[in-house]
């Protein structure tokens, strides 16, 4: 099979012509082997040998034989895993993480770890220790992040397609500057374990893909309660492959409250001639009110340091990783921490270590709490009017390499549409929804629109968003050969 | 006038869970292994684990909570204790701060605060130097022991003396190691003690400050560190200082008390909701059956004996230790009409005193049953031998296990019940030391002690004391 039909197929085609016997699973892997080995976008970290790579895939698997990429935020036993921090250099576990040993047992091989910001803190895979990973569109600007390799890859043709983590757009936001598909599901639809935490009450796995089928395919391997996660239940009834091609009856909330300053004027035509597409397609577009979603950033960036700052406390030079110094127990702690984590991290270290400290938790944490609260009664109430929730994924189309980094505050903005619906602990997907240009003119990228609907309810979600995917008919044909050299 | 001050005490105390696996992941609880082969990603804290309470550990958990008469919370939720230490490999132990599994109980005197589910910290061991971190060469982790389930009980500070702790502490462990949930042992440091101590003018319902005293090994160290402390507190006072908040450690052989942090170098252990576990909801049966299966405890057989006799002390001896109160039982079973309370005496003083003098030995091993323990009792309780001579069978039987009749006739000690015989050997007594005689008729009763004593000495203490008494007074002319 010619190499630009493989690089042109989505997960489900590359699965359906393996089984059909049209390619052996050896040519999809030798392929994609060598399109990952001349990644130009420093997307991948650590990238499989071919031997390594087959023992991943178990044969017979329900898509077996389709590679997949893995952000190196997932353990996996024999693999560097470092969470791209200094601190985990080196790093190999003894143990590999359920979802990843699930996508292992569905017969999918390990092209390799992809590039990330730093245990996930950031929005344009600057934060990495190991360099900045490269929007395949346009290789002076991020492909947002923290997913930001696993977009990337995807995207640029450097893989079928790959598993991330979102914990306030990780997934989202990158999918959306990339042009691909990303899904966040339900907190507790996918197991955790294994996961490298970031703020655990919102972590959640999920997939990055070419298309939403390909979404459902890989949600459906992924999801299901798993004994080593209490938090985790599974999705009842399992997701299948999406069919809908209307959405008559359905009804689609925009909040125009939130959808204001600070976006670009590209980002919002591309939104909504999206939802003209929607009442074409028969769904109704009603306006709705989420009083509280404007204080979701401020909320977001207490609780998730704050439990970032105890999740990250065990990285002490002790048992594994960096240790920089072993001079006496303080100075191990303060030298280790200090070379091995960057600033991101540090500075969210900071933050959550202050907003948990005696005297000032019920200001800081306690109130974010109850923000968190609102949000979630935000949701509830919307959705008793309305089928889903829709936004631009992110203000900005892909922002310039450096643009941001000064600025901690607009670089947490870019994720103003996606943070509120992570408190709520609701699944969304971000599809393409056509290219606009940036401010200030330059070529057309990727816009992402965002679909969230109700807990657990992820297979309403597909169906819809495959309905307005064919609608859309986006073509991201353009970056699929920039990824190689 | 000066005031009066007393002491005001309450307890943490930390109870190590016998389960099989830990409290967070599967490794297996295990004595005296290579360090650090019961681990796995969990208890090590690797990146990504995740942990999974031990249902068993939370079984038994309610277990001591409704045995310390404590209202089961329906739902208890977990939290994360912040701080940096080596032997805390995720830098913070998962524990209950906000919404423990037990709360408001009580046990004896005390009242309960509340009864929280928490992990142990693994074990550091320093090389070199003395054991001690500063001047050592090394310093090594043993994380088998890392994880181990704990139920910490915290008391209100219902305590008021270093002798009253040591005697709850007591109560409390015999009422937790009856439940078999914990070995309860002291110097494992299965079950572990700190105090907290302040004192206050008699009277005062104020609380004055207090100091934290850790982790004592013995209930007798406890009392004599409370006891130093206490007097601390009320020198300091007296002298017109003021108690300043800190962390004590006595030392059992110099009798000393040191600091080990002031309040300025408290940790802020940064509490925070643990994201990783769902709440702890116990289902109803679950509860129920915590209730249910309790065992008659300590203080409730302690009650029951008094109720029938027994006097408080020996109540209280037999209730800590359930074989103990089984034997006793056994006896009160095989002796019919025997007095509990002369039964009481006879196990846990002239029994529990034989075997600790032959060998120290345990009751498991006493060659005396109940059955004939009962047997002797009633012999002395029908005056077939007197109390004295009691003893001695009982002696004997410690050392040879016979039976008790076979030691009354080998040792010739049955009671002269012939009165003829006891009334002639009186008379003798009498005759043969005519100075306390006199003595005794011209008012001096205390003198007929010496008689007696000629008495027993002529039958070998084969008679009736009270007998004799009685012969002798009709013979003085009293
Ligand atoms: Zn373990």
């Amino acid at each position: 099979m010619a190499d630009m039909q493989l690089l042109a197929a989505s997960g489900a085609e590359t699965a359906a012509q393996i089984a059909a016997g049209e390619v052996s699973a050896d040519e999809v892997l030798d392929f994609w082997l060598s399109r990952a080995a001349n990644d130009r976008l420093n997307g991948y970290l650590w990238k499989s040998g071919p031997e390594s790579a087959r023992e991943g895939g178990a044969p017979g698997g329900p898509l077996s034989g389709v590679p997949i990429a893995i952000k190196d935020i997932f353990c996996t036993e024999g693999v560097p895993t470092t969470a791209a921090s200094r601190i985990l250099g080196g790093y190999v576990p003894p143990y590999t993480a359920t979802s990843v040993s699930k996508t292992a047992a569905a017969g999918m091989p390990m092209l390799g770890k992809t590039n990330m910001d730093e245990f996930a803190m950031g929005s344009s895979n600057e934060n990495s220790a190991y360099g900045a990973c490269l929007n395949p569109w346009d290789t002076e600007r991020v492909p947002g992040g923290s997913s930001g390799g696993s977009a990337a890859v995807v995207a640029g043709g450097l893989a079928p397609w790959a598993l991330g983590t979102d914990t306030g757009g990780s997934i989202r936001q990158p999918a959306g500057f990339c042009g691909i598909v990303g899904l966040k599901p339900t907190y507790g639809a996918i197991s955790r374990y294994g996961m490298i935490a970031f703020a655990s009450s919102l972590d959640q796995c999920g997939p990055l893909t070419r298309n939403v089928t390909d979404a459902a395919l890989l949600l459906e391997v992924l999801q299901g309660r798993d004994e080593m996660d209490t938090t985790s239940v599974g999705i009842e009834g399992g997701i299948k492959a999406p069919t809908a091609e209307r959405l008559d009856g359905m009804t689609f909330g925009v909040p125009r409250g939130l959808i204001g300053e600070g976006i670009e004027a590209g980002v919002l035509a591309r939104f909504e001639d999206t939802l003209i597409r929607i009442a074409e397609l028969g769904g109704e577009i009603v306006d709705i009110e989420l009083p509280h979603a404007g204080h979701a950033i401020s909320a977001y960036y207490v609780l998730a340091p704050a439990e970032a700052s105890t999740n990250l406390s065990r990285y002490d030079g002790v048992r594994y990783g960096l240790r920089s110094s072993d001079e006496d127990l303080l100075s191990m702690y303060e030298l280790t921490r200090e070379e091995g984590f960057g600033p991101e991290v540090k500075r969210r270290i900071m933050l959550g270590t202050y907003a948990l400290s005696s005297g000032y938790y019920d200001a800081y944490y306690g109130r974010a709490q109850k923000v968190r609260t609102r949000i979630v009664e935000d949701f509830d109430s919307a959705f008793a009017k309305v089928d889903f929730v829709v936004t631009p994924t992110s203000p900005t189309v892909a922002f310039r390499l450096g643009e941001k980094t000064a600025d901690p505050w607009t670089m947490y903005l870019s994720d103003v549409f996606t943070v509120p619906i992570s408190l709520a602990g609701i699944p969304a997907i971000s599809i393409p929804a056509g290219l606009a240009e940036p401010d200030g003119g330059g070529p057309e990228l990727p816009v992402g629109f965002q679909i969230a609907a109700p807990a657990f309810s992820e297979q309403k979600l597909i169906e819809a968003s495959h309905a307005l995917e064919q609608a859309i008919g986006f073509d991201g044909s353009a970056a699929l050969e920039g990824g190689a050299r | 006038m000066s005031t009066e001050y007393e002491a005001v005490i309450g307890l943490e105390i930390h109870v190590q869970l016998s389960t099989r696996t830990k409290m967070f992941c599967g490794c297996e609880l295990s004595f005296g292994d290579e360090p650090n082969v019961h681990t796995c990603p969990v208890c090590l804290a690797l990146p990504g684990v995740l942990p999974v309470p031990n249902e068993k550990a939370v079984q038994y958990a309610l277990q001591i909570g409704a045995a310390l008469g404590c209202e089961l919370s329906p739902v208890s939720t977990f939290d994360r204790k912040n701080y940096f230490y080596p032997d805390n490999p995720k830098a913070y132990q998962i524990t209950q701060a906000t919404y423990p599994f037990a709360v408001n109980g009580r046990l004896g005197e005390v009242r309960i605060h509340h009864a929280h589910l928490e992990e142990d910290a693994a074990k550091t061991i320093h090389t070199g130097g003395g054991g001690r971190i500063s001047g050592s060469d090394a310093s090594e982790v043993d994380f088998n022991r890392g994880g181990t389930p704990l139920v910490e009980i915290v008391t209100e500070p219902d305590l008021r003396s270093g002798a009253q702790v040591r005697e709850w502490g007591q109560l409390l462990r015999a009422t937790i190691r009856q439940l078999g949930v914990s070995d309860v042992n002291m110097e494992e440091g299965s079950l572990r003690c700190d105090a907290n101590i302040s004192v206050r003018p008699v009277g005062s319902d104020e609380l004055g400050t207090k100091t934290e005293l850790k982790n004592m090994n013995s209930f007798r160290f406890i009392e004599r560190g409370i006891e130093a402390e206490v007097t601390r507190q009320k020198e300091v006072i007296a002298a017109g200082g003021e108690v300043e908040q800190e962390t004590l450690h006595f030392d059992p052989s110099t009798g000393e008390l040191h600091s080990l942090r002031s309040k300025e170098e408290a940790h802020d252990y940064r509490y925070l909701p643990e994201p990783d576990l769902v709440p702890v909801v116990p289902s109803p049966e679950t509860l129920e059956m915590a209730k249910s299966s309790l065992p008659e405890l300590p203080a409730a057989r302690a009650r029951r004996y008094e109720e029938i006799g027994v006097s408080g002390q020996a109540a209280l001896l037999l209730s800590f230790e359930v074989e103990w109160a089984e034997y006793f039982e056994g006896v009160l079973e095989a002796g019919t009409g025997i007095d509990p309370r002369v039964a009481a005496n006879w196990v846990t003083g002239e029994l529990a005193a034989e075997l600790r003098r032959q060998d120290d030995r345990p009751l498991a091993e006493s060659k005396v049953g109940p059955a004939a323990l009962a047997t002797l009792i009633n012999m002395v309780a029908e005056k077939k031998i007197s109390h004295g001579s009691g003893k001695s069978v009982l002696e004997e039987m410690v050392s040879s296990g016979a039976e008790p009749e076979s030691v009354v006739a080998e040792q010739g000690l049955e009671q002269i019940s012939d009165s003829g015989e006891l009334e002639r050997i009186v008379i003798q007594a009498i005759e043969d030391n005519p100075k306390p005689a006199e003595q005794v008729r011209s008012g001096n009763e205390k003198a007929i002690g010496a008689l007696v004593g000629a008495v027993m000495k002529a039958t070998q203490g084969r008679a009736d004391g009270g007998e004799v008494n009685r012969l002798l007074r009709q013979h003085l002319g009293l």
